[in-house]
């Protein structure tokens, strides 16, 4: 299994995205300049990892959306090859037209960082299958944007066609306004492409892979994709 | 009058008047005379000016700060040596940290104050070649009633965050007071931690004539002229918002850029000695880099890359703008320097070039501006030196006679409970952490407790523990004691987590030094500070001053805030606060005083700061830090947690929160009395623990000679001092987490 971690010069959740992977996934790992023209050979999946891509002071992802590298990342996920975006990454992805919607400012307007509990709502994508669904998983968000909002006819049919994979609950599974970090239409934390290949997600499993942190729920996602990729 | 030389060009005549402008005094202006033996240029005035300001030149403390234990120990550098303190941590890996003020830039402008305030230090950080781990800060604000100090809160808050978080820095720690004496000077001190390998250090010495002189990354424009010299070095008065334009404007993503190329060219071998510019600018690295090791630097101002046209040489030389480093390359290895920066698409430009006598040649359009020895422009070279008359202030008198024991009130003991717990000072603050991120680059095993505890991957298995403390109602009453108990609570904070505290940095908030009452609370926190800090063996590894903390004629409380590193060998065996389990037993260690003077009680309930502070015995706190430690490691406790403002009960009431709602059931012996539940005696942790293990925990505290006694058992959400009141974990809880939310959305 072979994970490419794309850098953006303001990307400073690379380096968790690395360990994650290559330490407590125990896949290979390399990073992407967003200078780069092309995808190295092999890579099984791609990440985008969490961030300030470039600054964000326009619209997150705005900028990121034009680096070289994404020209090659939107041609890899169009083969059909696996793309993560976490946090920034979510972001430059809708930005990108990989994912549908867009991620507002925070219903608090603040930056809000803590642990969220995730409902798992469709385990049959290659990012969720060691997942049961319904049941609870605990990762961290960390942003400023991260408020999921998209058309009605859009999130119909993300809805309908099973495309909503996580949404926020509270510690029980029940998915509540209190439980709403940032006011995301119908508490979704990520969802999936048409095809099921392209993952986007506000929270971080990369963050809780190491029991030492106090939780290793996120461990799920990468082990997922290991089983379902690995050549 | 001594005329300029010929060869030099001044863009004004300068003259007493604008020594004054530029924050000399007369005597100063003097002694510049006499150095230069002849009249200075304008731009020569402006760099003595901030150069001998308060803020660079340290001139009315570094007296004092030479008593400090500032050396030896783990300490790589001595204080005062480079950027930043260093300590080795063995197995070839050291931390670097520092803690710094900003806090005039964020009274006039919290949110761009507090976030370039969290810029320098991290710059301090990396500059030295460390990556930055994990950032805190110590934030002191007027009560939080009016809206001027949400507004303040609210902007310094978002500043740190936007800042750090996008910087990707974890901000893991610190603390917030309120107190009315902050009301118009609010304290902001930003602490950042890095870790590099002990061999891959960059020095801040500029050496070796012929080398080059690089300038890289953001542009040079007119923001933070005099940011040093007037606004740090002053008080606030009518004419304070004025100066709002000497404010900096951070921006964290340029910074983000900056740390990334400078730890590729320190890594890649090219960097001879690197300095960040905060401070007064091009002016101060220059000149502090020159004066390290006697070299001269010849520099070409119009290289400078500038973002405003017709910028004077006085401007450039002067301007704070942010995101900045001033580095000397190692001759020949321009080009690879250049492609780093390129990568990073970071600005390097040359501006200059190393000379081997000791003259800070400047030029500005073909003409010299500056020519003068860069020596005695600096601290340890020819700065002043001052020794300010001290006297007791007056207040003294009377707060000590405040008699504490025979006290009335009305409210019960209860009610007194809830005042505590929801006054913002204790209460949680969650409303700002949560604005942090606090755990990008994922090392924040618990940030929780009575100190962050940090693992480092570099070093399997191990960590470090960070804090900042100072309470200073305690300096106020006794400033020798006070800064004697800032240390030792620090201290006892990284002890409660299960680290060995091995160093401490300051950041020394004042008011105006030329006022005798407060020098001489200043030399007493400093006497108490090193007496501390020779006892626990924890050297100062370097800080900053902030003097002029004064408006409306009224000086802040002496605040001299402690940021401690402590060291963890195994980080199975660390410590957190909460209760554990139902049936554990509950024990305090330490010596109960019963002492009001200075309490949070005594504010909250009686509506005053007097009496004597807490009494601090360094003996008695180091035996019982061994046999906290001791009991830690030994897998002894389940819970460890000093007492603090508020006392026992508020020690009790943090110990139940949390996700499993462990409360506790707690009988005092002897009278019940508001003493003995919110006195603030130091030198005491509580723990809880298996029955099992009492007596081993005995054995421990009578090898250390600490006594201790039962306090009662971990019980199921319910929270009872018995013959005082009874309630839920849930009501105390909902009361503290409400208190500081409740106020920000009034």
């Amino acid at each position: 299994m072979k994970y490419g971690v794309v850098v953006f010069p303001g990307s400073n959740c690379d380096h968790d995205a690395i360990t994650a992977t290559s330490v407590y996934a125990g896949a290979e790992t390399v990073e992407i300049w967003h200078k780069d023209t092309s995808i190295p050979e092999g890579i099984d999946c791609i990440i985008i990892p969490g961030g300030f891509s470039f600054g964000d002071y326009l619209r997150s992802g705005a900028i990121a959306r034009v680096s070289p590298i994404m020209k090659e990342v939107i041609k890899f996920a169009n083969n059909g090859g696996h793309v993560l975006g976490i946090c920034n990454g979510f972001q430059i992805l809708t930005e990108a037209g990989l994912l549908p919607g867009t991620l507002q400012r925070n219903e608090s307007i603040h930056f809000i960082c803590k642990d969220v509990h995730l409902k798992t709502i469709n385990n049959s994508s290659a990012f969720t299958t060691k997942l049961k669904n319904d049941t609870v998983i605990k990762i961290p968000i960390a942003h400023q944007e991260g408020n999921f909002f998209a058309e009605p006819e859009t999130i119909s049919e993300l809805e309908d066609n099973n495309r909503v994979i996580f949404r926020y609950c509270d510690e029980n599974g029940n998915v509540s306004k209190e439980a709403n970090p940032n006011g995301s239409i119908n508490n979704i934390a990520g969802i999936i492409n048409e095809k099921g290949n392209v993952l986007g997600m506000m929270p971080h499993p990369e963050r809780y892979c190491d029991p030492i942190l106090g939780c290793a729920d996120g461990l799920a996602v990468f082990e997922s994709l290991n089983t379902n990729l690995s050549k | 009058m001594i005329e300029n030389n010929d060869k030099l060009w001044s863009e004004i005549d300068v003259t007493l008047e604008t020594a004054h402008e530029v924050g000399l005094t007369d005597d100063e202006y003097s002694q510049v005379l006499e150095i230069l033996g002849r009249k200075p240029t304008y731009t020569e005035l402006g760099v003595y000016g901030v150069m001998w300001s308060e803020h660079c030149s340290y001139k009315n403390s570094i007296k004092q700060l030479k008593t400090l234990p500032r050396s030896g120990g783990r300490m790589l550098v001595d204080a005062g040596e480079e950027n930043a303190g260093l300590i080795d941590i063995g197995d070839g890996y050291a931390i670097c940290f520092k803690i710094e003020s900003h806090n005039h830039p964020s009274a006039i402008e919290p949110f761009q104050g507090a976030a370039t305030g969290v810029g320098g230090i991290l710059r301090d950080i990396f500059s030295m070649g460390a990556r930055p781990i994990a950032a805190l800060n110590s934030l002191r604000f007027g009560e939080l009633e009016s809206g001027r100090i949400k507004y303040l809160m609210r902007g310094a808050v978002e500043g740190i965050g936007h800042y750090g978080n996008s910087f990707g820095v974890p901000t893991v720690g610190g603390e917030i007071y309120f107190d009315d004496c902050y009301h118009d000077n609010p304290l902001i001190n930003a602490m950042a931690v890095g870790i590099c390998k002990a061999d891959k250090t960059a020095s801040a010495a500029a050496a070796g004539p012929g080398n080059p002189v690089f300038i890289v990354g953001s542009s040079t424009g007119r923001d933070g002229i005099h940011g040093a010299s007037l606004l740090a070095s002053r008080e606030f008065d009518e004419q304070t918002e004025d100066m709002r334009p000497t404010v900096q404007v951070g921006d964290p993503f340029a910074e983000k850029l900056l740390l990334e190329a400078t730890l590729e060219l320190i890594e890649a071998d090219v960097v001879v000695a690197v300095q960040d510019m905060g401070a007064a600018g091009i002016c101060c690295s220059t000149s502090e880099m020159s004066a390290r090791t006697d070299v001269g630097m010849d520099v070409d101002l119009d290289k400078v890359p500038m973002r405003e046209e017709g910028m004077s040489a006085y401007e450039i030389m002067l301007s704070e703008s942010q995101e900045r480093m001033l580095f000397i390359i190692e001759k020949g290895k321009e080009e690879k320097a250049i492609e780093i920066c390129d990568k990073w698409d970071v600005p390097i430009t040359l501006i200059g070039i190393i000379t081997n006598d000791g003259i800070l040649n400047i030029r500005r359009e073909g003409k010299t501006v500056v020519q003068m020895d860069a020596e005695p422009l600096v601290l340890g070279g020819g700065a002043p030196q001052n020794d300010p008359k001290a006297i007791e202030p007056k207040y003294l008198k009377e707060t000590r006679a405040f008699d504490t024991t025979n006290l009335k009130t009305d409210i019960s003991l209860k009610d007194a409970f809830f005042k505590l717990i929801s006054t913002p000072t204790i209460a949680s603050k969650r409303w700002i952490f949560e604005q942090y991120d606090s755990q990008v680059r994922t090392n924040s095993v618990n940030i929780k407790g009575d100190a962050a505890v940090i693992r480092l991957k570099e070093l399997p298995g191990k960590g470090i523990a960070l804090c900042t403390d100072c309470n200073s109602r305690y300096t106020y009453l006794n400033p020798y004691n006070g800064a004697m108990s800032a240390v030792a609570e620090a201290a006892r904070n990284v002890v409660c987590v299960g680290a060995e505290p091995v160093a401490i940095t300051n950041c020394l908030n004042f008011g105006n030094p030329d006022d005798p009452e407060v020098f001489w609370t200043f030399k007493e926190a400093i006497k108490g500070m090193g007496d501390a800090c020779r006892a626990l063996g924890t050297p100062v590894t370097g800080g900053n001053v902030s003097f002029h903390n004064e408006s409306r004629n009224r000086a802040v409380n002496p605040t001299p805030t402690i940021g401690m590193l402590g060291l963890i060998d195994d980080l199975n065996k660390t410590m957190s606060l909460n209760f554990k389990k139902e049936g554990d037993e509950i024990y305090i260690l330490g010596n109960d005083r019963q002492e009001f003077g200075g309490s949070e009680y005594l504010k909250q309930i009686h509506g005053t700061i007097s009496g004597e502070a807490p009494i601090i015995d360094i003996e008695e706190e180091k035996r019982l830090q061994k046999a906290t430690l001791t009991a830690i490691r030994s897998s002894v406790v389940n819970s460890a947690h000093d007492t603090a403002e508020g006392g026992i009960a508020v020690c009790l009431a943090e110990k139940s929160f949390g996700k499993n709602k462990l409360g506790c059931e707690v009988e005092l012996s002897g009278e019940l009395t508001a003493a003995k539940l919110f006195g603030e005696s130091q030198s005491r942790i509580v723990v809880s623990l298996d029955s099992a293990k009492v007596a081993e925990l005995k054995t421990i505290c009578d090898n250390n000679n600490v006594p201790m006694t039962k306090l009662g058992t971990v019980v199921n959400d319910k929270f009872e001092i018995k013959g005082c009141f009874e309630t839920t974990v849930a009501e105390i809880e909902k009361e503290y987490e409400d208190a500081i939310p409740s106020r920000m959305q009034q």
